[in-house]
């Protein structure tokens, strides 16, 4: 590793790592409304990524507000940020479901044009709207700088707030999923939608609460998304590709096998970039992956029942 | 109780329930014998509502025909598919839980585990690693966590030893007992059909050709209608 001392090696490491671990807290985060939507629903929603974009927009139109009108309010937008964030995308997670996603279902043909036409008209919205460049918010005082752990390692503050709200959100998703009556009731229907209807269970609302929840957390995704980058119409169809990688990688419907490759993904990337280029370092993620799919196509963590 | 009014299924363009018309009583058990292909399984997808059908069902009195089937669920009929029909990720516990979603409540009954012990000790293994007795014994559990007051049963014996199907025929009388519901089951086997049933009746090419008393059944002239 030409030239480096051991010193410099390790913070390094520590540092691409932690920058690596940003990079995986928005995969995750988007990774986790996929793997409900795509993994649980098996519906390819490829305007995703538009609802991060979303969620980030409308986190820069309050923080917009903040800094603008009521200068003193600045220090406290932000978890109203992602409140909002999250209300904005899950509402229109909701409408999409109700009149386009619903007629789609075991069509995933159908539902990958249909959103990625969806994806096309948001985009332009956006660019309509906001322009086509890029926006980035101002951030309170208390998310600046970073904190210097050695002489040679920083550790920026608003990473570590993004890797809390990660950790927050995955949590949540994982008690809504395995642990609660709600999540029963989506584990059943994705499994089995007209036997779980048989059984009692209202699949339509179950169907338009799981899309729009999906939606909701990538546009959580986009408010923690503003912290490390700026916006532009096309930030988040930067990310799907990605995004999917990381789901079909982990094992669709495993929110273990979600979280262990976006992390995975992201590290590799972000590590591998810093010694070689960034787009070899994407060549050989995705050539270890596609590698690694091929000997187990289920994905890293798949579930273990007969069928 | 339950009862149907001219019920016509299609699929597509060909018509496969022609017609029929049946009531089941209270606390009564009807058994429907027919053979391979004669509309058993088409009939029971109507009643809960999975296959749309034409004519009246009318659960109580009151017209049910343009419910969805969870509506269905919820006014108290209840459903056993042929095939089982689990959902094999989750939990033998969760399996259950699924059909409290009717009912609104949060504990499974005690009565379930009560009349299938087994099914208690297992309650958190992966309902798809279950035997196949094991889970046609979890789905009647599901179906009875909606505290139906029509239980339909689809060929429950499809594919279970003669030792068990003996005792799935007194678990069902039990249950009815228990319960004090109606049961509208389908079946090939006369011997179980016999042991539970009041009404007999034989369905063939989508109509009811036979209809008698199970007591007084003339099994010779069923086992007839049952002969390939």
């Amino acid at each position: 590793m030409g030239g480096y001392t051991g010193e410099e090696l390790t913070a390094i490491f520590l540092m691409q790592g932690f920058s690596g671990l940003s990079l995986f807290c928005v995969f995750l985060l988007m990774a986790l409304g996929l793997a409900i939507i795509f993994g649980q629903m098996g519906v390819i929603n490829m305007a995703h990524g538009e609802f991060l974009t979303l969620g980030a927009y409308i986190t820069y139109l309050v923080s917009y507000l903040a800094s603008d009108t009521w200068p003193f309010l600045l220090d406290y937008y932000f978890p109203v940020a992602i409140a909002l964030a999250f209300l904005g995308t899950f509402i229109l997670g909701y409408l999409v479901e109700r009149f386009l996603i619903r007629f789609l279902y075991n069509r995933p043909l159908d539902t990958l044009l249909a959103t990625w036409g969806l994806g096309l008209i948001l985009q332009q919205i956006f660019r309509s709207v906001f322009g086509p460049r890029e926006k980035s918010v101002v951030l309170p005082d208390w998310l600046m700088g970073s904190f210097q752990a050695s002489d040679m390692v920083d550790i920026p503050i608003n990473g570590v707030m993004v890797v809390a709200l990660t950790v927050v959100m995955t949590i949540g998703v994982f008690f809504l999923l395995y642990r609660s009556r709600w999540g029963i009731k989506v584990r059943a229907t994705t499994q089995n939608r007209a036997m779980a209807n048989a059984a009692g269970i209202n699949t339509e609302k179950v169907d338009r609460l799981t899309f729009a929840l999906g939606c909701g957390i990538a546009g959580v995704a986009g408010a923690a998304f503003t912290t490390i980058a700026s916006t532009g119409p096309t930030t988040g169809s930067l990310y799907i590709v990605d995004t999917f990688l990381v789901v079909v990688f982990g094992g669709a419907a495993s929110l273990l096998g979600t979280v262990a490759s976006a992390f995975g993904i992201a590290q590799s990337q972000s590590i591998l970039s810093f010694f070689l280029s960034g787009s070899m370092a994407k060549v050989i993620t995705l050539m270890t992956v596609v590698g690694i799919l091929m000997f187990r196509p289920q994905g890293l963590f798949a579930s273990k029942v007969r069928r | 109780m339950l009862s149907t009014n001219d019920l016509r299924v299609s699929y597509g363009m060909s018509e496969v329930i022609h017609g029929i018309s049946l009531t089941v009583g209270e606390n009564e058990t009807l058994a429907i014998m027919g053979r391979n292909g004669m509309g058993k399984t088409t009939l029971f997808k109507s009643l809960i509502g999975i296959l749309p059908a034409q004519g009246s069902i009318a659960m109580q009195g009151n017209n049910i025909t343009g419910d969805k089937a969870y509506q269905r669920v919820r006014k108290g009929i209840a459903y056993v598919p042929q095939g089982r029909m689990v959902f094999p990720t989750l939990t033998v516990e969760e399996n259950i839980a699924t059909g409290l979603e009717a009912t609104g409540k949060k504990k499974i009954p005690n009565d379930i585990y009560e009349l299938f012990p087994v099914l208690h000790d297992m309650r958190h293994r992966k309902a798809g690693n279950l035997s196949g007795g094991q889970q046609q014994q979890m789905v009647i559990g599901r179906a009875l966590a909606a505290d139906p007051k029509v239980l339909l049963l689809d060929e429950p014996t499809e594919g279970i030893q003669p030792s068990i199907i003996k005792q799935l025929a007194k678990t069902l009388n039990e249950i009815k007992q228990l319960r004090g519901l109606s049961i509208v089951v389908s079946e090939q086997v006369l011997s179980f059909a016999m042991a539970v049933a009041d009404r007999v009746m034989v369905i063939e090419k989508g109509q009811i050709v036979h209809e008698e008393d199970g007591k007084s059944a003339d099994q010779k002239k069923i086992a007839s209608y049952l002969a390939v």
